[in-house]
């Protein structure tokens, strides 16, 4: 039986629920850490620090937030139609397919402000491609679109195994990668952003890409909310049968939506490929497109909400780093298991505290209407 | 003092700005069936949720048996001897009867027990209140009446001294509905205590003991009902006089508009469910279609209104053909004028996370009117929102809360505004005042009239005979998927009721 719960304010509903939880989640990770017979507050510590504690760690940090946004919001995306797709691993893969030919194509006669366009579109139109068949399967055939979005990740990975290793590898050499790009292909970095601030970036690779993301988070924004695309798909995320009803084409809806979301997944290759390593490396995508799932579940599909989630993750994952580096004895899986812990508390035991939340509020409330009351009285 | 089972003491409740309750008392005599009627929105439901424990009032005080007692939630509730059938039944659908009326009281770890004597207790209860069900049955294979018994057994399973019915008859059909009233006063004779929410007052003049009124939030009356009548009562709901039955005048056919031939239907296992209708509606006229629920009328809609695809026949529309058998296109059929209102409002007719005024244009997103390009243009959607709100009465006036915070009756409203006042040629309406209050009802059968007075052609499907009589200017009877007859509005209920139960149309059909 469940029970309505009373409506929260908003700052409790978005502020602090999200915060209890993920209070929750680092005493239960400074719980595992002190069974290694590590110190959990200095382990939190190496946390803070690796993520914000010189300019270049907060690069590294924002570095890694940007390849979130892309992905979490690709989940969200397919996520208001209904669909869940788990995809993004591969359709940032072969996102990077776009990214890597215009490179390739362009970076010895252009400057990066025309290849950057290109490689938008490129790694868009690789990663909606990716997306597009799971999603034609889904809409014309009923595959389920979980099943086939898992499988086309290993097929992702076999292919890109394959285009590495024979296609876009240059001659004699023995690594599964690209050539490295010249400047055309290479994103400036942000160091003016951070320097506004006092901040040296130092070796962070964080760049341009990341300013795209918060462009991307805006237009996902208005796609959804502000679209008559968007009516249809949040019309289906909620109600298949309203949206027959309606009138609305589920299949070419189904199918729009996926290349939507795959395109802004395979928007992620930018990132890494032009913003760090300047060519294609095997694996390159290193889990990012899981990790929005994550990302998307906390932010609960909003924009808003992924921004600050997929920055969580940049400070696990950067700060996490510093603390493997720091604490040899605490190792890089330990670091796994402590995002695990925050996916478990953020998101998929969302509710576990709102119960008890909810009945505070609503005892504060009484209270209130009956201190009202007495002095009606 | 001693026979008062339940007594609120100044309840109140508010949903942010929604007052939904203001300082409601209430008392309640031990072993009588007390009526609670009002508006659509007037706070029923609420007031009742605050019993069951599933909402916790602002302030006030609930009094059980003499003692005050604070109802947390549902368990708190229960063991204060207060249980709940629901509108929406919260069965396990692929359990059997007596698994659902177990869980969650059974006793001990060890199943087998509790089995054995749950077994014994339900047939007991059975046979004291003339509540027969199958306890092996699978609850997704009893029909809705079986299935609401099932929710009383549990809530008397738990040791229900008083029980809450919230628009019980909702979805039963009339002998259903019969049956039910004859078990509540049986229960009643044992000594039970009942609280029955309804819309429909002849229930309430034929069953209760007392009746209260809400109004906007207050109690506004409490009757005994002996003394009153159907009319003082709507009077008191409304806050003014009521048309039970509204005025029609004669009307005046013109061309048909819409033309059913031979359609048949069948559902996804091949059972036949529309079994070679034909009809003509035409402009200027109310056509209705009576029936027990499940003889095929929400399949007819649903095929005309292109969401179910038809195994054979023809549909014309305005004169055109419609393809039902073959590529259906619910867009293109509104756009040809045709406007439907379902009859599944929370499934079909409505998205209900959506804001109000996302609702107010569903099915009509592809309007102009509504967009600047590909972007919807909010200001123009919630000024027409707003104006619909305003028109059809619809509370709290507010477009942009959330849908499924509206009470029923004002969801309905939401549907019936959106597809008439885009002035369509052909209106099919299923069930157009299920959950409605009289109030509005009225409003509504208003509205359907205006619609034929201004040429329109109105097909109606209802399971409430009184409807169809009250609108209808020709009376299709359909049982198992075939019309079996048709009636002019003077038929007697007596006669269409016959009809209706598959006794007359087969001798006509053989005549
Ligand atoms: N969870 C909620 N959040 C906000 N408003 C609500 C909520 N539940 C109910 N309301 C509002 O409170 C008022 C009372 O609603 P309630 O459901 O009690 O009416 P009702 O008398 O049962 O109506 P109906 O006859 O249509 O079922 C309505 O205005 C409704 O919109
Ligand atoms: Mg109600």
């Amino acid at each position: 039986m469940s029970t309505p719960y009373a409506k929260l304010p908003g700052w409790v509903e978005y502020g602090l629920v999200p915060l209890i939880n993920l209070a929750v989640a680092f005493i239960v990770a400074g719980l595992v850490v002190l069974l290694v017979g590590e110190n959990p507050f200095e382990a939190a510590y190496h946390l803070i620090n690796g993520a914000f504690g010189r300019g270049e760690y907060i690069g590294f940090t924002l570095y890694y937030a940007t390849t979130f946004i892309f992905t979490g919001l690709a989940v969200a995306v397919a996520f208001h139609c209904g669909l869940f797709n788990i995809g993004g691993e591969g359709q940032a893969y072969v996102g990077g397919i776009g990214v890597a030919l215009a490179c390739l194509w362009l970076d010895q006669t252009m400057p990066w402000y025309v290849v950057f366009p290109i490689a938008i579109v490129g790694s868009a139109f690789f990663g909606a491609l990716w997306a597009f068949l799971p999603g034609w399967l889904q809409a014309k055939r009923g595959s389920h679109i979980v099943i086939t979005t898992i499988m086309f990740n290993f097929i992702a990975s076999s292919l890109m195994v394959y285009l590495l290793t024979r296609v876009l590898k240059p001659l004699g050499s023995m690594a599964p990668q690209t050539r490295t790009f010249a400047e055309g292909g290479q994103l400036p970095k942000l160091d003016w952003l951070l320097s506004v601030f006092g901040l040296n970036i130092g070796t962070a690779p964080f760049n341009i890409s990341f300013l795209l993301a918060l462009v991307a988070a805006f237009a996902v924004w208005v796609l959804i909310w502000r679209t008559k695309l968007g009516y249809e798909m949040r019309t289906m995320g909620h109600s298949a049968s309203a949206a027959r009803y309606a009138g609305i084409r589920e299949s070419r809806i189904t199918v729009i939506a996926m290349m939507i979301s795959g395109g802004l997944a395979g928007m992620m290759a930018l990132n890494p490929i032009m913003g760090e390593q300047f060519r294609m490396q095997l694996d390159f995508v290193q889990g990012a497109g899981f990790v929005g799932i994550a990302v998307a579940l906390m932010g609960r599909s909003h924009p808003g909400g992924i921004i600050p989630a997929a920055i969580l993750f940049g400070v696990l994952y950067q700060g996490g780093a510093e603390i493997a580096f720091e604490m040899p004895s605490i190792s890089r899986d330990m670091i796994v298991i402590i995002q695990g812990l925050v996916i478990l508390f953020a998101g998929a035991l969302e509710n576990m505290f709102r119960p008890a939340i909810t009945r505070v509020f609503a005892m504060r409330g009484q209270r209130a209407a009956a201190v009202v009351q007495t002095k009606g009285a | 003092m001693d026979n008062i089972a339940i007594e609120l003491r100044g309840i109140d409740k508010s949903f942010g700005p929604v007052h939904a309750n203001k300082n409601i008392n209430l008392k309640v005599r031990k072993g009588t069936i007390h009526g609670i009627i009002g508006e659509n929105g007037a706070g029923k439901s609420t007031l009742m949720s605050i019993l069951y424990g599933f909402y916790q009032a602002d302030s006030g005080e609930i009094v059980v048996d003499g003692r005050p007692v604070s109802i947390r939630d549902p368990n708190a509730a229960i063991s204060a001897g207060i249980g709940m059938v629901h509108q929406h039944f919260m069965l396990v659908e692929n359990f059997t009867v007596l698994e659902n009326v177990m869980l969650g009281a059974e006793d001990s770890q060890i199943l087998n027990k509790g089995i054995a004597k749950a077994r014994q207790e339900l047939k007991r209860l059975e046979k004291e209140y003339a509540l027969e069900v199958n306890p092996d049955a699978l609850i997704e294979e009893l029909p809705v009446g079986l299935q609401q018994r099932v929710e009383i057994l549990k809530a008397l399973y738990r040791k229900a001294d008083i029980l809450i019915l919230d628009e019980p008859t909702g979805v039963l059909t009339p002998a259903e509905a019969d049956h039910l009233f004859r078990i509540l006063g049986q229960l009643k004779a044992q000594g039970k205590t009942i609280i029955l929410i309804t819309h429909k007052l002849r229930e309430i003049m034929a069953i209760t003991d007392e009746v209260s009124v809400m109004r906007r939030g207050e109690m506004v009356a409490t009757r005994t009902t002996g003394e009153t009548s159907v009319e003082e009562l709507a009077e008191l709901m409304v806050g003014r006089r009521v048309l039970l039955r509204v005025q029609k005048g004669e009307g005046t056919p013109g061309d048909v508009k819409l033309s059913v031939q031979g359609l048949t239907v069948k559902d996804s296992r091949g059972v036949t469910m529309v079994d070679d209708v034909s009809f003509d509606v035409r402009a200027g006229e109310i056509v209705g279609i009576a029936g027990v629920a499940g003889n095929g009328q929400s399949e007819l809609l649903e095929a005309i209104a292109g969401i179910r695809k038809a195994t054979s026949g023809t549909v014309l529309l305005n004169g055109e053909s419609v393809d039902v058998t073959g590529h259906r296109d619910p867009a293109a059929l509104r756009a040809r004028g045709l406007a439907h209102v379902p009859e599944d409002r929370h499934h079909v007719g409505l998205v209900l996370k959506f804001e109000e005024s996302e609702n107010a244009i569903l099915g009509y997103h592809n309007d102009p009117r509504y967009l600047n390009g590909v972007f919807l243009d909010i200001d123009a959607i919630r000024k027409d929102a707003e104006e619909k709100i305003a028109k059809y009465d619809i509370r709290p006036p507010n477009a942009r809360l959330k849908t499924a915070n509206f009470s029923g009756g004002n969801q309905q409203k939401i549907v019936l505004a959106r597809e008439m006042e885009r002035g369509p040629d052909v209106l099919i309406i299923g069930q157009p005042t299920r959950g409605v209050d009289v109030g509005a009802i009225e409003f509504i059968h208003k509205r359907i009239i205006e619609m034929r007075d201004q040429g329109k052609a109105v097909l109606l499907v209802s399971v409430e005979l009184d409807e169809i009589r009250a609108l209808s200017d020709r009376i299709l009877v359909m049982f198992a998927g075939r019309v079996v007859g048709e009636r002019s509005p003077d038929a007697t209920e007596g006669e269409l009721g016959l009809l209706m139960a598959g006794v007359e149309g087969r001798k006509e059909a053989a005549e």
